[in-house]
């Protein structure tokens, strides 16, 4: 069993597992931090940014986390644990000759594709009259400033995919739900477990009969919208593969979001904006439930809180309707009947809005000051841009960063010098350091195999040895183009015996409660399914008159390996109950040999062997031969 | 093993209108666990035989003790009704399954129905809105697809049905035995729902209902269809039509359908729904829209289906208002409530209609007037003619005769098990099933118990070394005409099945091994030396044993396999010699093969 690592970023894993001959990819989450190499991309022309000197800012850039370790082409199934981690879905299934399946729950299949669209809308509605490539050159990458020239593998780094590659992607997702059972070949079976992160997120249980590989990916044991992380059903594997634990092992999810409601007040009060980049579907249903409860104490009810993205209608909506797959609390709502989430009832009252873009009726609706989420949260595309340009200037306004997938300081870096007050509070429900280490306490996986980032404290803070993972035995760390051997090996595997076959098996018993049977039967192999059945009666031999050649062929009937000793005793009675009364016993260093002097026969009699010398009379060697068996188990 | 099926009650079919009532409550035993698929209400009675008669269970102590869980279908009360009687007046803490929406309506559905016979017509001995309520607190709900293990040995797992919102197949298993029950569903898409789908499971017996036995499709859209046509000329003679309903399911269904006809012809009249639960129920359907069908799906957030723009909300004195109107009222069988009211106003005038579109309990209004009552009295000896039109209608989705043999089909089963439906019609469709698919099916009546003999195969570890050798000595095809027998030894150990190679069943239970070998002189004449003599044999034996390694070892011996063979010369006679054959147990076959053909002597040159 065999494990290629893909991607280094260990909240956007990459993996593949080679498991009893299928290829399953776990995961395939598009890295997008190499944008912040590029300028924002404006929604209505910038002068500042147009006057900029030298390099011309250009459509965004993906890196897509995959190398030539192995053919793509050769995967059979790709399991997705949450709508963030299937970004590059559209860069494995198309052009690469992927023909496999792709798994996926209802929810993720659903936000993901949402996502998606949103990305391409963002790309696509400011195109570019030129783009650029040729400083992809390694020669010419040498010469570009900053962090651009340190950059590594630019040439992996491609253009956006289009609708029509994320329409053909999707189309490949078979839908599950969780504690489902999916047969892949007959061989493994796979099934998803919630993993209490976002909407249908799921970790993966990878199982045959005898072996377990748990695939953890982004779960989360706070209680948010999602259905609570089922952690019983990781126990007892193998093997664990830990990936996605928050970026942000030192910030408190709950502080934080404290943190940005006060803000939020705070500036709203002073007459200011409040400007919150973030992605439109995930925790942004958290801070929305969270300000329906602030904003009558906070006073701020009649505040416009606006929520712009081309898809923020489809995700409020689409929130509402997965009540099967949220916390216990949400899910009860339905049954009485109401949505189960509140922001339909700050839809309802006029204080939230959504809107596709900002053209159109937001330019009509919108007052100042007001609270705006908008996308993309690492500030290089979407609407947030605008707003940026927009705000930027005053010192009244506020952006408040609750995504932890990008650092701030670069995310704002293009914008510089900024009057706008900065706040970083970002809120990441995955599990921390301190969670992760009870939870394999709890589940007792006999191997964990993890990113090698978290082996070692963050760069930053070397010193705290908390902010690591410390085990027994230590887990295997994978960096970006690893391939792992996993440490185990497959000894048994279900076979079925055929009810015929099972009904003439005779046990016998050998020790106190271990019995044994011998077995003889035809193996049939069938979709990685091995049945046994009694061997078939070779069919009667058509009489020939041929009669010359009957006897060619010895019957193949391989005998059973013996076990057990030939007691001298019983043996010597048995033979004189069949009529051998001439025997003279001979005593040797390891045992017995008994000469039947009237058939000129000898047997030596040994603890653990017997040896029959007999001459020309088959007959008495054949008695000779079943007598003995009869003091021995057949094996 | 055996797997047997106790129907506490099958089906029973009035005969009228082709009214589809009865109720559902199939006891399962499979693998020593007992499951309740079921618990439904006859609605045609008002006595003890509304509900299934438990005391087959009970004679025998608690229900608890005997049932493993209970599964319910869906929310209609032919399949849930007697739900809290059992759970609660009865007695059952167990575990009750159903899905997310069954969940949410069939509580509602429950306490109309409780509202009227214990409300309306004061009847006793029923149970209460509180039992409804601790009833719900036992149901676990069930996802699609999900596979929930009841206990170690008890998995379930729910499949779509169609039919009505949340409606679920169960697939149900216990060690290698399986058994699928279908509830109600529909092989077709429909305005609203999805068609019923199973994977390949092949359970050892598939229970199907069979409403619709010998009907081939047709069915729904025409009865659709005769719908529209009714409500329309009633409208266009400008008469007013009433449609007594209950608040969910049928009701949102003939919305959806009055919705889109009056989109397409672009009708003008209006459509009220009576107040109470209309806003609410709609709502459900808002909310479990992934249990509607693709269409609705899709398109749900640029339109949601169950908003409906032509339908509003009724207000009593709208009754009284000229031209014509359709309105939907609760309740279902005009016994009481709003639908009353408005009947008593629209039943002078021959232009109006109602439309019945469920079944109604003997003695309401409903009932009298379906069975053709024309003087109906009223309280205060008052008494009413009837001149409007009375229509039925039923709108059941249920599966036809083709679309059972579709679903049997996709799931394969070893067994058919026939409920819910006429006796005529399932004895057609049996014939039917046997003829087609060469399987067993079984139609069992009321308080009858089918037992199915299943035949589990056996599973046991074997072990990967011995499985891959195997695997590699049988090449990839198999050859019919020479099946390779594999051997191996079978250690049973507690429960534990693990079958190994005999070396390696020696070694794992610490057994040594006892070696058994024959030694055998056998006198040949032959003029030659010995070493000529041993390369004869050689040349014989190699001509004779096709497939066999034969070795002429340097040593002076001959190898077959792994038998021995050795040349002497006596010291009288040279051209008397003695040949030693010496073979273990595992070869005795070929050992004593050997010696018989040798003693017949060497072939001549």
């Amino acid at each position: 069993m065999k494990l290629y690592c893909l991607s280094g970023h260990p909240t956007l894993p990459c993996n593949v597992l080679k498991f009893k001959s299928t290829t399953i990819m776990l995961d395939c989450g598009l890295d997008t931090t190499s944008v912040l190499n590029f300028l924002p991309l404006p929604l209505v022309h910038s002068p500042r940014l147009s006057k900029l000197p030298g390099w011309i800012s250009k459509d965004g850039t993906i890196n897509l986390e995959k190398k030539e370790l192995l053919d793509l082409s050769t995967i059979d199934v790709i399991l997705i644990s949450n709508y963030h981690c299937m970004m590059a879905l559209p860069y494995i299934t198309e052009h690469t000759g992927f023909t496999g399946t792709v798994y996926a729950t209802e929810p993720t299949l659903q936000i993901g594709r949402l996502l998606m669209e949103e990305l391409v809308n963002f790309m696509e509605r400011v195109p570019k009259a030129q783009s650029a490539t040729s400083w992809k050159n390694k020669d010419m990458q040498r010469l570009l400033p900053g962090p651009l020239k340190d950059a590594v593998d630019v040439w992996t780094w491609k253009r956006c995919y289009g609708i029509q590659e994320v329409n053909s992607a999707l189309s490949r997702v078979q839908l599950v739900g969780y504690s489902q059972k999916v047969e892949l070949f007959g061989a493994v079976q796979v099934s998803p477990l919630s993993s209490g992160y976002s909407l249908g997120s799921s970790n993966w249980i990878i199982q045959s009969h005898h072996e377990k590989v748990a695939y953890v990916s982004g779960s989360s044991l706070l209680t948010t919208h999602p259905q609570p992380m089922d952690q019983s059903s990781l126990k007892n594997s193998d093997v664990l593969i830990l990936t996605g634990l928050t970026q942000m092992p030192t910030a408190n999810p709950d502080g934080m979001l404290g943190e940005f409601c006060s803000n939020l007040a705070m500036t709203i009060r002073a007459g200011g904006n409040v400007l919150v980049p973030c992605y439109s579907s995930g925790v942004i249903y958290d801070l929305l439930e969270c300000l329906y409860q602030f904003i009558d104490s906070a006073n701020l009810g009649t505040t416009p809180f606006y929520f712009i993205s081309p898809v923020a209608n489809s995700s409020l909506e689409f929130s509402q309707i997965f009540a099967e797959w949220l916390c216990h609390n949400k899910q009860t709502k339905v049954y009485l009947p109401e949505p189960p989430f509140p922001h339909a009832e700050l839809i309802q009252t006029n204080k939230l809005k959504h809107y596709p873009s900002i053209h159109g009726d937001f330019s009509s609706d919108f007052r100042q000051p007001c609270v705006v989420f908008t996308g993309h949260p690492s500030l290089r595309f979407g609407d947030v841009v605008h707003f940026m340009e927009l705000w930027g200037k005053s010192g009244l306004n506020t952006i408040i960063f609750t995504e932890p997938d990008f650092s701030y300081l670069d995310a704002l870096a293009p914008y510089q010098p900024l009057a706008m007050k900065c706040v970083y509070c970002p809120i990441d429900t995955r599990l921390n350091f301190h969670q992760v280490a009870k939870l394999l306490k709890e589940v007792q996986p006999l191997h964990v195999v993890c990113p090698e980032q978290y082996t070692q404290p963050p760069m930053t803070q070397s010193h705290r040895s908390d902010l690591m993972l410390e085990l027994q035995p230590p887990p295997m760390p994978y960096r970006r183009c690893s391939v792992l051997n996993l440490p185990f090996r497959r000894r048994y595997e279900r076979v079925y015996i055929l009810p015929e076959l099972a009904h003439s098996l005779v046990p016998t018993e050998v020790k106190p409660g271990v019995s044994i049977a011998t077995v003889s039967a035809v193996l049939h192999s069938k979709d990685n399914k091995h049945t046994l059945q009694s061997v078939p009666k070779p069919p009667p031999v058509p009489p020939t008159k041929k009669r010359k050649r009957v006897m060619e062929e010895p019957p193949v009937a391989p005998k059973p390996l013996l076990s057990g000793a030939v007691p001298l005793e019983a043996f010597l009675a048995t033979l004189q109950m069949h009529g051998i009364t001439e025997v003279k016993v001979e005593e040797t260093a390891d045992g017995h040999i008994l000469h039947l002097q009237a058939e000129d026969t000898l047997i030596q009699l040994e603890e653990d062997g017997t040896h029959i010398v007999c001459d020309n009379n088959e007959p008495l060697r054949t008695t000779l031969r079943d007598l003995v068996l009869r003091f021995l188990q057949k094996l | 093993m055996s797997l047997c099926v106790d129907l506490l009650s099958a089906c029973v079919f009035l005969q009228g209108a082709g009214q589809d009532v009865g109720r559902s409550c199939i006891l399962v035993s499979i693998g020593g666990k007992n499951i309740m698929l079921d618990c439904g209400m006859h609605m045609g009675y008002n006595d003890d035989r509304r509900f299934p008669d438990f005391s087959y269970v009970t004679q025998n102590g608690r229900l608890t003790d005997f049932l493993d869980c209970v599964i319910i279908s869906h929310f209609h009360l032919d399949h849930c009704g007697a739900l809290p009687y059992m759970s609660e007046m009865v007695g059952y803490d167990g575990p009750i399954y159903m899905t997310h929406p069954t969940k949410a309506i069939c509580p509602i559905l429950l306490e109309d129905f409780r509202k009227i016979t214990v409300d309306k017509k004061g009847e006793t001995n029923f149970f209460t809105s509180q039992m409804i309520k601790d009833c719900m607190k036992k149901v676990v709900p069930l996802n699609l697809h999900q596979t929930v293990q009841v206990d170690d040995e008890l998995e379930i797992k729910a499949y779509y049905a169609g039919h009505v919102l949340g409606a679920a197949m169960v697939y149900i298993k216990v060690g290698s035995e399986s058994v699928v029950y279908t509830g109600d569903y529909n092989m077709t898409p429909d305005r609203h729902l999805g068609a019923a789908w199973i994977d390949k499971c092949r359970p050892d017996i598939l229970i199907s209902e069979s409403t619709y036995a010998t009907t081939i499709r047709d069915s729904k859209r025409c009865r659709e269809r005769d719908f529209l046509k009714k409500v329309h000329e009633s409208i266009e003679r400008g008469g007013k039509v009433l449609i007594p309903v209950f608040a969910l399911g049928r009701a949102q269904e003939l919305c959806i359908l009055l919705e889109t006809f009056w989109e397409r012809m672009n009708l003008k009249a209006p459509i009220y729904f009576s107040t109470g639960m209309t806003e609410k129920a709609n709502h459900y359907y808002k909310l479990f829209i992934t249990w509607t069908n693709q269409k609705i799906r899709k398109t749900f957030v640029q339109r949601n289906m169950f908003e409906f723009k032509h339908i509003k909300a009724f207000d009593r004195s709208y009754a009284d208002n000229p031209g014509p109107m359709v309105v939907f009222a609760t309740p279902g069988m005009l016994h009481a409530g709003q639908s009353l009211q408005i009947f008593k106003k629209w039943a002078g005038n021959e232009k109006n209609m109602v439309i019945m579109p469920g079944y109604c309990v003997q003695g309401t209004i409903g009932h009298k007037i379906l069975n053709g009552q024309r003087k109906l009295e009223m309280e205060g000896r008052a008494t009413l003619d009837v001149k409007l039109q009375v229509e039925y209608m039923s709108f059941s989705a249920h599966a036809d005769a083709k679309g059972i043999m579709q679903l049997i089909r996709m799931a394969e089963p070893r067994n058919m098990l026939l409920v819910h439906g006429e006796a005529a019609k399932m004895e057609f469709l049996k014939g039917k099933i046997e003829q087609e698919f060469s399987i067993d099916c079984y139609m069992p009546a009321n308080g009858e118990t089918v037992t199915v003999k299943t035949n589990p195969s056996v599973p046991v570890d074997m072990s990967v070394n011995l499985l891959k050798r195997e695997m590699a000595l049988g090449g990839p095809l198999p050859d019919p005409k020479k099946p390779r027998s594999m051997h191996g030894t079978l250690i049973m150990k507690e429960s534990s099945l693990k079958l190994v190679s005999s070396e390696q069943a020696l070694k794992e239970l610490g057994l040594n091994e006892h070696q058994l070998r024959f030694t055998c002189r056998v006198p040949l004449q032959d003029p030659h030396s010995d070493s000529e003599t041993l390369h004869r044999i050689y040349t014989h034996l190699k001509s004779l044993l096709k497939g066999y390694t034969i070795q002429h070892l340097p040593d002076g011996t001959v190898m077959v396999e792994s038998i021995v063979i050795k040349v002497s010369s006596s010291a009288e006679d040279a051209n008397a010699k003695i040949l030693l054959l010496s073979w273990s147990y595992q070869d005795e076959d070929l050992g004593s093969f050997l010696s018989s053909v040798l003693k017949k002597g060497l072939p001549k040159m």
